[in-house]
């Protein structure tokens, strides 16, 4: 119910309240009566045909640094367990 | 998808599992409670709960509005569309909840009540433009999350002057049910050390809101994202607090969540909603200041001011455990009736429907986990 899934902005309309935004191949209308200051090529979070919110690529790109780093020093500890062989989504 | 395929990423996993396993104290027990059914989700679909540690469990939480919303308030619903004649909009995930009798939106439609299901509120308004000698009626559930696009739809109906539109609230508040969870833990309640943060609420009410969790109650959060590598980083946060001794509000998901959140939505929701008095939870009971209804000068479109509606008493299905489920205190393979009687199919609680609800994660994703462990 609380999920919102990242879009990718492609088009604004003139009135500059909805949008138009690629999920993958797939085209929606998405209400930008939540948000300010949106731009065509910005990633939001959409639920329920709004956007919540912009996505910040420098944030995401940080948080996937601090992944990549927390289990690269595990690695050169020599401590990853034999379970890390079924990591990974289903 | 961007976004989406590099948070699911399977070496990243691998390696956050060990960091996970390596930090783990295993003199020490790290309780988990993420409170969010999409939390929930994730951790089932991912299979991260046997990434974990045997110390290290995810307690499931109330973050699922679909599962605490009481049945009083379907009924209330049933009887707008069956004895008002309203024509009522609703969110896909209410259509099966079960109802008193054994009644629900769904049954009601099939009998001949005019329930649509949309996608978004804008649809409802549309449905209300197009039949102006029609009562229209937005059924409207979900936290903070899903309160904003009402608030927009109140203020639009306004704009437009829209006479047959009208809004049946139901949105609740996170922090409150937080507060009453935390107030009731320990010996006798959940026993826990952490709390996984709302994910999708916090991107609009920030992080700021739960100060009171490690200043109150001693217990650290991690504001977390819905993929799993945002589960796994956030629980791989919690060890290193309870470890450290640190007992603080974090955020993972900072590429969504600010401390301020999004202060726009706040805003509108502050104009056209205030807090109910009090207000039911399935499994909480009545939380005061938990709730919104409609602004006194948004009264004009309140379903509940514009259809007198009285409802009786409501009987939860006997043996359902929802309740219990809800606070975290039993686990869905504690109820009789799970799997058995009680399937996705034929549900007999709110926590069977949705899919972010903890029996219906158990079933679908991790129902021989326990037989086969
Ligand atoms: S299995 Fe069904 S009856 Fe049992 S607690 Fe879950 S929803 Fe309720």
């Amino acid at each position: 119910m609380c999920l919102a899934i990242p879009a990718r902005i492609t088009a604004i309309d003139p009135t500059g309240q909805s949008a138009t935004v690629a999920l993958g191949a797939v085209t929606r209308d998405c209400s930008l009566a939540l948000i300010e200051d949106a731009a065509v090529g910005d990633y939001v979070l959409m639920h329920v045909g709004y956007a919540l919110n912009r996505i910040s690529p420098e944030e995401a790109q940080q948080t996937l640094a601090l992944m990549r780093e927390a289990g690269v020093l595990v690695d050169q500890d020599g401590l990853a367990p034999a379970l890390a062989d079924t990591a990974g989504p289903a | 998808m961007k976004y989406i395929d590099e948070f699911r990423d399977r070496d990243l996993a691998r390696g956050l599992a060990a960091a996970i396993a390596a930090a783990a104290d295993p003199t020490r027990q790290y309780r988990l409670m993420e409170f969010c059914g999409g939390h929930t989700h994730a951790i089932f679909r991912y299979g991260l709960a046997d990434l974990m540690p045997a110390n290290v469990r995810f307690i499931h939480g109330p973050g699922c509005p679909v599962c605490v919303l009481p049945m009083a308030r379907i009924d209330h619903a049933i009887t707008l569309a069956t004895q008002h004649g309203v024509t009522l909009c609703t969110y896909a995930d209410l259509m099966r909840v079960p109802a008193g009798e054994r009644r629900s939106l769904l049954k009601a439609k099939a009998a001949g009540a005019d329930i649509r299901m949309i996608y978004s509120t804008s649809d409802a308004l549309r449905i209300a433009r197009e039949d102006p000698g029609r009562q229209v009626v937005f059924f409207a559930i979900g936290f903070e999350t899903t309160t904003p696009p009402t608030a927009v739809a109140a203020k639009v109906a306004r704009a437009e002057g829209l006479k047959n539109f009208s809004i049946f609230c139901n949105h609740v508040l996170t922090p409150p049910a937080l507060r009453t969870i935390l107030a009731t833990a320990g010996p006798d309640g959940v026993r826990l050390d952490g709390i996984l943060g709302p994910s999708h609420v916090s991107t609009v009410i920030g992080s700021q809101p739960y100060g009171f969790v490690p200043e109150r109650f001693g217990k650290p959060v991690v504001i977390a994202g819905f993929e799993p590598l945002d589960v796994m980083q956030s629980t791989l946060m919690l060890i290193r607090q309870l470890n450290e001794g640190r007992c603080e509000v974090e955020n993972q998901y900072t590429r969504a969540v600010t401390a301020q959140g999004n202060r726009k939505a706040q805003a509108l929701m502050a104009e056209v909603f205030r807090p109910r008095e009090t207000f039911e939870w399935r499994g909480l009971g009545f939380l005061p200041d938990s709730a919104l209804r409609l602004a006194d000068d948004y009264a004009d479109l309140d379903a509940e001011r514009r259809f007198a509606v009285t409802i009786g008493e409501v009987r939860e299905v006997k043996g359902c455990e929802c309740p219990a489920i809800l606070r975290g205190v039993k686990e869905p393979t504690d109820c009789k009736l799970f799997g058995t009687v009680c399937t996705p199919d034929n549900p007999m609680g709110s926590c069977m429907v949705s899919s972010e609800g903890a029996c219906a994660a158990y079933w679908g994703y991790g129902r021989f986990r326990k037989v086969e462990g």
